[in-house]
This record gives C-alpha cells, structure tokens and sequence, in this order.
C-alpha cells in the first residue's frame, strides 16, 4: 500500500517530477516517524497531505527541504538529491517556499523587510529591486498597503499572506505548506486559503499539510492519506476522500468531517498509542531549545 | 458587662479601618523620626562637610571636566570591547564544535569569579612582566582591556540567552528561505538578540561606569584621573566631603539620562516585538 500509484502521476510524463521521494525514512530517537515513504511529485501538481495528528505529516513536508534530516532514503528535487551531504542546500532551499503553521515572520522587521531580506542575501537583489518583487507579491496577497505594518500589528490572517508573499519573493519552483490555517481563528482561514487557491490555479507546483478538507478536495491534484508514518492511501480526492477503500482513511475522514460521529465498532483506534508516540518524538525533537540537531550543525 | 456579641462589635475594627490606623502609625513614625534627626543633626556642620561652597568651586574648575570625560571614556571603551567580546563568546558558547564551548565556559567562569581588581593590576603590570610589550593607546588601553575582558565574561551569558530565547521559527523561516547559516543568525537572530537582552545590557553598562572608578588601582596621572581618584584626592587634601559628593552626583548625571534613554528607546521598539 505504501507505493500505491495514483491515477495523477499516471498521467504525467515521469522526467518532470519536481519532487521525488525514495524510501524515506526519519527517526526521532527510538521512535521511527517516517517509514519508507516513496512517492513523486510532478510541476504544476497540487497534492494534499492530509491525516491523524502524529501521522508524521509535517515531518515529510519539513524533510523535503532538509529542516529534518532524513534517517535514510533520499529526496530528489528539480533531480538534486537533497540528502547528499556534497549538495547546496541553501540554493535549493531558495527555490522552495515554506509556510509554517506559525507563520514565523521576522518580529523585527517590517512586512516589506520580511520580503526582501532573503532576497537580498540569497538572490543579491539590490534594495530596489528586491522592494520591487516584494510590494508585487504583496499585492498578491492583497497587503501591498500593510507593506510598513510591523508583523505583531497584523492578524493571524495577514501574517500568513504576508509569510506566503515572502516566500514566493524568492520565486521559487515549489510551495511547501505546513498547516498553513491551522492557527488561525476560523474566521481567518478563509483569506489564506484565497490566496492558495490563486496561486494552485496559477500553475504553482504545491505541498500542503493541511485539514481543511474542503480544500483538499476542490484545490488538490492528488491526496495523500498518511497515518503512522506510512502512506496509506493516495489518489484524486475524489476517490481519496469521496470514496476512501482504506478503513482507517475513512475512520478519519469520519472523524474530521463529523466530529460527534461516534464509531461503533471502535471505541480504541488501534493506531492511537503509535500517533502518540510519534506526536511526541516530533514535538520533542522541535521543541528543543537549541535549533535542531541537524540545523546545529550547519549554523556556525 | 455588655454581651459578647456587642463587644466584638465595639473591639474589633472592620479591615479597612485597621489599614487606616497601620498608615498613620507609619506616618507618625516617620515624622517623629524626621523630627529627631532634624534636631539632633548639626546641620552648620553636615553642610561644612559635604557641602563646603570653596570646595564646590574648587571641584568644579579644578579638572572635573577632564576626570568625567575620562570616566565616561574608560566606561564606554570597556563596554563596547566587552560587547563585541561578549557577543563572540556568546556563539561559542552556542557553537557545534565541542572545543569552543569549552573555551568559551572556562573563560566565562574564570573572569566571573575574579574581581576586576586583580585584572586590572594584571594588565597594569603586563608591561613590567613582558618588557617591551605596550599595550595601544596607553592607559586606556589598559583599563578598556581590563574592564572590558571582565564585562564580556558577564555579557556573554546576558546575550547567549538573548539568543535562545529568540524563537527556533524564526531560524527555521530563514534557513528555509535559503539564507546561510550565518546570514540568519546576523540578520535575523542576533538583532532580535539584542532587543531582548537591552534592558540586562543597560544594567551591565551601568555596572561598567562604576567600576571605571578602578582605574585608579594601576596608577593614574593627573590627567587620567577618573570622578572617584579626582573626588577623593581632593577630599584628602582638604580633609572634606565635598569633592567626594560632587564626583558622587557625576556618577548619576552619566547613569540617570542612560536608564532614561534606554527606557525610551525600548517604548519606542516595543511595537516592532
């Protein structure tokens, strides 16, 4: 089940993957996060990636551009094989937007700031042409008027447009989304998802980590359902989400898209205790005071 | 005999009277001894002593210019080596390589726990024990190093947890937008640093203004005279407080506008947190 083949990838020629994913896999100590995930994907995809809490999602998402470091198997994009040590990854991290579910916006600098520092340090834009890109973006996402606004005077809502216009400053081939609304105050959500829509109907080749289903739904190419640290099921949502063949893909869409929906016949999740094992090892492994092991040791 | 009850009612005071009585007792208290040490003070003879008018005069032209100048240059000196000094040792205390953790902890806590006493006679008597060597710009070279190797010893720890206690995110945004190691931690982590350890760092500078008055300890030249050297030279020579008590109102004439600056500089960035 793991290396199930989607209907998507199918249809697209297999040299054009921007993303290629071979048996990945991340451990956090003694727990095993990620367990041989395979999967590809294609320009201009929209894949969702959607599943329990503690189904290391994110932990696949923050591996793709090396903020985790993968335990084994590799991770090709644009064919550049992250996971190589000889490999520059500040310049492929430069040409791959993160969104986080914290936003994470530099608290010192204006939202203009926010946009063009990266583009000046990694890109040597001069100012000028950096605020150019950056007020464009801005406007995107329909803050060009916030552009002298400090990040602590927006809402949840602005500072994720914000934090998606900074990234996509970069110009970058692909969007990395991890949980992009799931901080937000439900009134919010809808602005950012907006936003993303825009930019998947724009043709931008997009990871996201999300539980708006809804979206998922209207917006993704491809769903991937993950629980456990495996893929279970992956295909078009409409299938994935319309018409889940897994059990557990539909004990969670059960409990995602109805939460007073009691199931019958299983009052223990069998995967419960393994969700929380995992949930834990990857908090443990974020929240950590120093930045993470493998971020160490490349700071200084 | 009244009944219990009426009794209670007539003893006890309600809590907010019993606070009312507690405040006038503390009032009275504080008059009656205002009242006596007004009386029992020989107030001719406290002026004469820490107030002479001559000596005011004497203070004031005699080089009080010369010796805050100097107060203020020993202090600023020190406490910008010690910020740059400080601010090293704080990423090698942060640092993945094993050894610059250790240097930078033992150098951490030897200079702690010296008193910048014993490291400015050390530096003081350097030229002796190296014959030939000279340390730039004379005494203040001497006394930047001395107070300043110390003051980064403090300042160290003061910024390291500066650093840490910028959010792992923010690194996190940075290093994903493809921004270097090092380029996140100039533009973004050690600005944010700084902000937050502003108030500690303003402290520390306040601390390296009055321990200037050290200098004094490798032998200073009339021209180098720091505030508490001038101050006290004069008070020996004239058997009076005087001098001691103008270069005392110095010290807070440079650390007063100083705690009030930084106040204002902090309201004023408190809306970029």
């Amino acid at each position: 089940m793991t290396t199930h083949p989607s209907p998507t990838r199918t249809s697209s020629p297999p040299g054009d993957a921007v993303v290629e994913i071979t048996d990945l896999r991340k451990s956090f100590g003694s727990v095993e996060v990620l367990t041989n995930i395979t999967t590809a994907i294609s320009q201009g995809e929209v894949v969702c990636v959607i599943g329990p809490s503690g189904s290391g999602k994110s932990t696949l998402l923050r591996c793709i551009n090396l903020l985790e470091q993968p335990t084994g198997g590799t991770v090709l994009v644009d064919g550049i094989d992250v996971t190589d040590p000889d490999c520059d990854i500040d310049r492929v991290r430069s040409r791959m937007g993160m969104v986080f579910q914290q936003f994470n916006l530099f608290s010192h600098l204006t939202v203009l700031d926010n946009c063009t520092v990266a583009q000046q340090v990694v890109h040597r834009r001069d100012k000028s042409q950096a605020e150019q890109v950056a007020r464009s973006n801005l406007e995107k996402v329909g803050l060009a008027d916030r552009a002298d606004a400090f990040p602590a005077q927006l809402s949840g809502g602005q500072q994720q447009r914000v934090a998606i216009a900074r990234a996509l400053s970069m110009e970058p081939d692909l969007m990395l989304f991890d949980e992009p609304t799931s901080a937000l105050d439900p009134e919010l959500v809808g602005d950012v998802l907006a936003v993303m829509r825009r930019l998947a109907s724009e043709g931008m080749t997009m990871i996201v980590v999300t539980h708006e289903m809804a979206f998922a739904r209207e917006v993704a190419d491809r769903v991937i359902f993950m629980d456990g640290g495996v893929i279970v099921e992956e295909g078009h949502p409409d299938r994935v989400i319309g018409d889940p063949q897994h059990h557990r893909t539909r004990t969670f869409l059960k409990r995602v898209l109805d939460p007073t929906h009691v199931d019958p016949d299983a009052d223990v999740e069998p995967g419960d205790d393994r969700r929380a094992q995992i949930k834990e090892a990857e908090l443990s492994a974020r929240g950590e005071p120093r930045v993470s092991s493998d971020m160490r040791d490349q700071r200084f | 005999m009244t009944s219990p009850a009426a009794a209670g009612r007539v003893r006890r005071l309600s809590p907010r009277k019993r606070a009312q009585r507690v405040r006038w007792v503390q009032y009275a208290v504080l008059v009656v001894a205002v009242v006596v040490l007004v009386s029992v003070a020989d107030l001719p003879q406290i002026q004469k002593v820490f107030f002479r008018g001559d000596l005011i005069v004497d203070t004031l032209t005699q080089g009080l210019g010369r010796a805050l100048f100097n107060t203020v240059a020993y202090a600023l000196g020190a406490f910008v080596l010690g910020l740059v000094l400080g601010t090293i040792l704080a990423l090698m205390r942060l640092s993945s390589v094993g050894p610059y953790r250790w240097i930078a902890t033992v150098y951490i806590e030897f200079f702690r726990g010296l008193p910048a006493i014993i490291v400015l006679l050390a530096f003081g008597l350097l030229p002796l024990a190296f014959p030939g060597l000279e340390i730039p710009f004379g005494i203040y070279g001497t006394v930047w190093s001395a107070l300043g190797i110390v003051a980064a010893a403090y300042m160290a720890e003061t910024i390291r947890a500066g650093i840490q206690a910028v959010p792992k995110g923010q690194v996190e945004a940075a290093r994903s937008l493809g921004m270097p190691a090092g380029a996140a931690t100039r533009k973004i982590v050690l600005p944010q640093a700084f902000r937050i350890v502003t108030p500690p760092l303003t402290n520390e500078l306040i601390l390296v203004v009055k321990d200037s008055s050290l200098a004094y300890i490798i032998g200073l030249s009339s021209t180098s005279f720091d505030l508490t050297k001038y101050g006290r030279d004069l008070a020996n020579t004239n058997a009076n407080l005087t001098p001691l008590v103008i270069a005392g109102l110095c010290y807070l004439l440079i650390t007063l506008p100083l705690t009030f600056a930084v106040r204002r500089m902090e309201a004023k960035t408190a809306r970029a947190r």
